[in-house]
């Protein structure tokens, strides 16, 4: 008994490591007090109504959102095509792809992104918008592979024969059949490809052309000087974004699941 | 509905031959099975007709077209699949108008047709649910609707009942047999299960390691086993050496060290000649047994001893013991049944055998 009310106690002392730091920041957003820590003063909204008119924390976040929104929609896109063609037809080499595909996960960001910087040297091109969401669709790419893999490799192949079978092409059969069953994934991988894209900030220092930010580097730039309490107000936004959405996705799909 | 040849079609996955050589018509409106263990080439046959499988050598026809080049969608085939394969996102509605889609039907005849193949399948006004909402066996009916509303040429149904229990199964068979005599589509039918094959093909094709070993009407392949492997697949069947003695006249006399010489009908030995080797088959229902003392004067029988029993009910399964080799035979329960250890006496109707030539031993 006694040793089941240690591991009790040992539970809740890692859930407070490992959420202390949010529950602060979530705390913080809302204090009054002009110096971005404790103790808490008073509940004020007003870091919040200061972030939304500075300006580049605005530009900052548009551009993390484009960022973010292209980058999903990128390696979606080439994610379900390796994974079609890694699945469903056969590729010589496919273990060596399927390798190459996952390894920017392995790889440390620094090194990759040392290494894109390089590569795009070498090409002589400048850094740019173009070059950031490249960078990140190579980041967030293996994520969705492994997503949209396990799920096509659960799709028996006779739905898509079948689907043949009755007269549908190729093109026709993808569109009816396979990629409808494969939409949970297509969705979860999606989020994940932009929650990687919003929170990224070591390879983005290195790619981001000059002059523009992204909300993390924003971030990283302002805690340069002091912390200021406009940060934590940000930290409170990113929270509820990179967690919410999510959340709110899978509460969507459950709803129209239960529907059907 | 068309007639479908299969001229020296062989198909290779790497090193392994799957299918080796393989000729077979299927004639137009006929429901043909293709009957073997698992592995023995009938799906990939199945496959190769349908266009999911290319052949490695040797040529498809369908309606007398050349098809080896021609891709699944253009073949107008309806395949059926084990695991129904209906789609899940779609209503059953939507899954049976499919393939009307892309045979630019309209919508309103589609609609009609829709109905139509729903009453066919004996499941009217199913249209608005999905697949999960349905039953195993009614899913299947719903495939097979999807399968035929498009009118193909071929119906290809590859283990469609082996998925689904027991009784369910018996009374689908019958009604896909009804319902393919109905339409008349030539169809193909894959199987492990031998009573399926014999319930409700018109031709049987018997394959083993990827080669036909026989092919014929039912009863034909039932009763005139080509080879040890037919005789042994369909149903239960003894294998009882034997040597030829004499051929001349109507009969063929064999010699057997267990049931002595005897004589079987000239037709019924596969033209062996006086002195070769071979086995004479006799099925398990054809055997009979009888009290230690009491076998009948003048018939072919053998002593033995009843070594384990198998009751099923309206029907026992005896395993006897007859010098060194075990046989089985089955029959209806007559009054009480022979016990375990029971002495007995084993007789066989030599005019209801057939004499199978002694076979090399293979690969």
């Amino acid at each position: 008994m006694r040793a089941w009310n240690l591991i009790k106690i040992y539970t809740v002392l890692v859930y407070i490591f490992m959420f202390a730091p949010v529950a602060v920041v979530l705390l913080l957003a809302f204090n009054s007090s002009q110096f971005g820590g404790f103790p808490i003063e008073g509940f004020s909204l007003r870091w919040f109504a200061k972030l939304f008119e500075n300006e580049a924390i605005m530009r900052a976040f548009e551009t993390s959102l484009i960022l973010g929104v292209l980058t999903a929609f990128f390696a979606t896109t080439l994610g379900i095509l390796a994974s079609l063609a890694l699945v469903r037809y056969k590729v010589p080499g496919k273990e060596w792809i399927t390798t190459l595909l996952i390894s920017p996960v392995l790889v440390p960001e620094t090194v990759l992104a040392v290494g894109l910087l390089i590569f795009l040297r070498w090409l002589s091109m400048p850094r740019s918008f173009a070059v950031l969401l490249l960078g990140h669709t190579m980041i967030a790419l293996p994520f969705v592979v492994l997503v949209v893999q396990a799920r096509l490799v659960g799709i028996r192949k006779e739905y898509e024969e079948a689907a043949r079978s009755l007269g549908a092409n190729p093109l026709q059969t993808f569109f009816q059949v396979t990629l409808p069953l494969l939409m949970p994934a297509v969705f979860a991988g999606a989020l994940f490809a932009f929650t990687i894209s919003f929170d990224n900030i070591t390879a983005t220092i290195f790619w981001r052309p000059a002059g523009s930010e992204t909300v993390p580097t924003q971030i990283f730039g302002m805690l340069r000087n002091s912390v200021s309490p406009e940060i934590n107000a940000l930290g409170f936004v990113m929270i509820v974004i990179t967690v919410g959405v999510p959340l709110m996705a899978g509460g969507l799909a459950r709803y129209f699941a239960r529907k059907r | 509905m068309a007639q479908v040849e299969l001229r020296g079609v062989t198909k290779s996955f790497g090193a392994f031959l799957a299918v080796k050589t393989v000729d077979i018509d299927f004639q137009e409106g006929s429901f043909t099975t293709l009957l073997g263990p698992s592995g023995c080439g009938k799906t990939t046959i199945l496959r190769m007709i349908a266009g999911l499988e290319k052949p490695t050598g040797g040529d498809i026809l369908i309606g007398g077209r050349r098809v080896n080049d021609v891709p699944v969608h253009k073949r107008n085939l309806g395949i059926v699949f084990q695991n129904y394969a209906l789609f899940p996102h779609k209503t059953i509605g939507e899954n049976i108008a499919f393939g009307l889609k892309y045979r630019g039907v309209s919508r309103a005849d589609a609609a009609k047709k829709v109905s139509d193949a729903l009453d066919i399948v004996r499941l009217p006004g199913v249209e608005d649910r999905y697949p999960t909402q349905l039953s195993g066996g009614q899913q299947q009916r719903i495939a097979l609707a999807r399968a035929i509303v498009i009118e193909p040429d071929v119906l290809l149904l590859d283990e469609p009942l082996s998925a689904l229990d027991a009784n369910l199964r018996e009374e689908l068979r019958v009604e896909l047999k009804t319902i393919q005599h109905r339409i008349g589509v030539t169809s193909v039918f894959v199987t492990h299960d031998q009573s399926e094959a014999l319930a409700m093909s018109d031709r049987i094709v018997v394959m083993s390691a990827g080669r036909v070993q026989q092919q014929g009407e039912p009863e034909e392949v039932y009763n005139a086993p080509a080879t040890e492997f037919v005789a042994s697949f369909l149903g239960a069947a003894n294998l009882i050496e034997a040597t030829v003695a004499s051929a001349d006249g109507a009969d063929v006399v064999v010699d057997t060290r267990h049931f002595g010489r005897f004589a079987v009908p000239k037709k019924a030995a596969n033209g062996l000649g006086p002195g070769a080797r071979g086995k004479v088959v006799a099925r398990a229902e054809k055997l009979k047994l009888y009290p230690a003392a009491s076998a009948p004067e003048g018939g072919v029988s053998a002593p033995g001893t009843v070594e384990a029993t198998d009751y099923q009910g309206q029907i026992v399964r005896y395993f006897v013991r007859v010098g060194d080799i075990q046989l089985q035979s089955v029959g209806m329960i007559d009054g009480s049944p022979f016990q375990e250890g029971t002495e007995i006496a084993v007789g066989i109707r030599p005019d209801e055998c057939v004499v199978l030539p002694a076979e090399e031993p293979s690969e």
